[in-house]
């Protein structure tokens, strides 16, 4: 990546935790119509949105990410019945750790993409992207690699 | 690895063991776990087995609370050892598996972080007096953190802070408090990550420094063992000295014993490891909870320097034969007779306070669990 100088070159990295069985092909199905969408993010499959632990999303941000993503099925679509319940009940703790650590809680996102929504998960990652570039690099990093 | 296993054998003292067992006799761990056991971690390690012993799960099972060294003929320092090794093993890159997903160790390690700017909010409340800098200083640690990982199971650990400081307020200091206090790395030292260690006993030394502190008042048993013991051991310079709050409180009790409200009821209390058997204060809380009016203290079977650990320790080894301990000194509790077990240490409020949630089904014990200066800020406000 080039090296950036000023606020306004800045490029989030942004962490993204898709479940296996809706938002990983959600993204598969935005590959395969080739929507265009923000390439901001490593993503990270894990079997469930609820298997999402508040320590995966710490140390993501202790290894320099600017935002972390988690997504899920919709309510009632769950592979696990429940998976996503937990998933709202992790990240309520979440949320309080991340702005007890100070840093801003538009970094931390959960949002729900089932597998046929292609165009959702485009514009659900430009929107979030945008959100994270505005809020600049990570108070921890300072926009440097730690 | 030869010499490393010389080096941490000679430390501590491994060379005097006898082999007399009385460790594992009086291991709160072997007794539930027989797989595991002080005596046979220790003789591995003395016929050269430290390659096996720093990639073994068993080497985390130790609660390092400091039984076996009180009652071992030949003072071998086997909570020592274990720190040692485990230093050890993570420079290796062995890692323990952590309770809770390892969140509390990820949140000590961002802790570690230069450019930390914690936004704590005004976790302490309103209704408290404190300062930037001062003569005398309080060091919270972590509890805002547990507060928001514990919700789940009922822990107000904020409420101790608030209450320590209070019950300051109340014999007349006004406490400096760090906006960005981190955590005192106890932790991620007995889980063997040294190097975020070092990153914050630095980051606290220098803030507290800063604030002027003479005197640093913890109501926390590890981080008074961690800040008194551990920072000098590893090349901290202290320029401060280091009390956990019963001890100050202890000072002034002429102070204090006036404002105390009457309390009902019957209380018992824990020896944390890390107050006990660790730093040797064993009077000063229960002469405060002598100063209640009122209430009645009784000692449970196992007390003092004999104390029963409260089961995990460093957020790395909590399993069923935690629980067994637990539930098995909350049970020495009840026999005593005491409706509410107190202790002076977070920690141990917040393991007991689990072994006893509703959460894991029935409750087997019928006892609260309270900690000091909640319980001593309470009787201030009674009155």
């Amino acid at each position: 990546m080039a090296k950036r100088k000023s606020k306004k070159d800045f490029e989030p990295r942004i962490v993204l935790f898709a479940c296996n069985w809706c938002s990983y092909a959600g993204a598969d199905t935005a590959g395969i119509s080739r929507i265009q969408y923000s390439p901001h993010f490593r993503v990270i499959r894990t079997m469930c949105s609820g298997r999402v632990h508040p320590s995966f999303v710490i140390k993501a941000f202790r290894l320099g990410a600017d935002g972390v993503l988690i997504t899920g099925c919709h309510f009632g679509d769950c592979h696990y019945i429940f998976g996503n319940h937990k998933a709202v009940e992790k990240f309520e703790t979440t949320k309080k750790l991340v702005k007890l650590l100070g840093l801003e809680e538009g970094r931390i996102g959960l949002e729900w993409i089932s597998a046929a929504e292609g165009v959702r998960f485009g514009k659900v990652m430009d929107e979030f992207v945008e959100r994270v570039r505005k809020l600049g690099p990570s108070p921890l990093t300072d926009g440097k690699r730690p | 690895m030869i010499e490393n296993a010389a080096r941490i054998t000679k430390q501590a003292k491994a060379f005097y063991c006898l082999e007399c067992g009385k460790c594992t006799a009086n291991c709160p761990v072997s007794r539930f776990n027989h797989d595991y056991s002080p005596r046979m971690m220790l003789s591995r390690l003395l016929t050269g087995e430290m390659d096996e012993l720093v990639a073994d799960e068993k080497l985390y099972t130790c609660l390092a609370c400091g039984m076996c060294r009180v009652r071992c003929p030949s003072d071998v320092r086997y909570g020592e050892l274990m720190l040692l090794t485990r230093i050890e093993a993570h420079r290796l890159g062995h890692e323990p598996n952590l309770s809770h997903g390892g969140i509390l160790q990820e949140i000590m390690r961002i802790h570690a972080a230069d450019k930390l700017h914690q936004d704590r909010g005004d976790w302490l409340g309103g209704d408290v007096q404190t300062a930037a800098e001062g003569e005398l200083l309080y060091f919270g640690g972590c509890l805002p953190y547990f507060d928001a990982v514990f919700e789940d199971i009922g822990v107000e650990a904020g409420r101790i802070g608030r209450s320590a400081v209070r019950l300051l307020n109340a014999v007349g200091i006004t406490p400096a408090v760090l906006p960005n206090e981190r955590c005192c790395g106890h932790d991620l030292l007995w889980a063997g990550d040294h190097k975020n260690f070092i990153e914050l006993m630095n980051h606290n030394i220098e803030a507290i420094t800063a604030a002027g502190a003479k005197r640093v008042v913890t109501s926390c048993a590890e981080c008074y063992r961690t800040l008194a013991l551990d920072y000098p051991r590893f090349g901290g310079k202290i320029g401060f000295e280091v009390l956990h709050i019963s001890q100050l409180l202890g000072e002034r009790l002429a102070d204090l014993e006036g404002q105390l409200g009457a309390a009902g009821g019957k209380v018992t209390f824990q020896d944390p490891c890390r107050l006990g058997r660790h730093m040797g204060v064993y009077e000063p809380p229960r002469q405060l909870l002598g100063a209640i009016p009122g209430l009645e203290v009784l000692e449970m079977r196992h007390n003092r320097q004999a104390s029963i650990c409260c089961g995990t320790s460093a957020w790395i080894n909590c399993d069923m034969y935690s629980k067994q301990i637990q539930i098995g000194r909350l049970r020495e509790a009840e026999q005593a007779g005491a409706g509410t077990v107190v202790t002076a240490c977070p920690k141990c409020y917040i393991h007991f306070t689990c072994a006893t949630s509703e959460k894991r089904g029935e409750p087997q014990v019928d006892v609260k669990i309270q900690d000091l200066c909640v319980l001593l800020a309470e009787s201030l406000g009674a009155k």
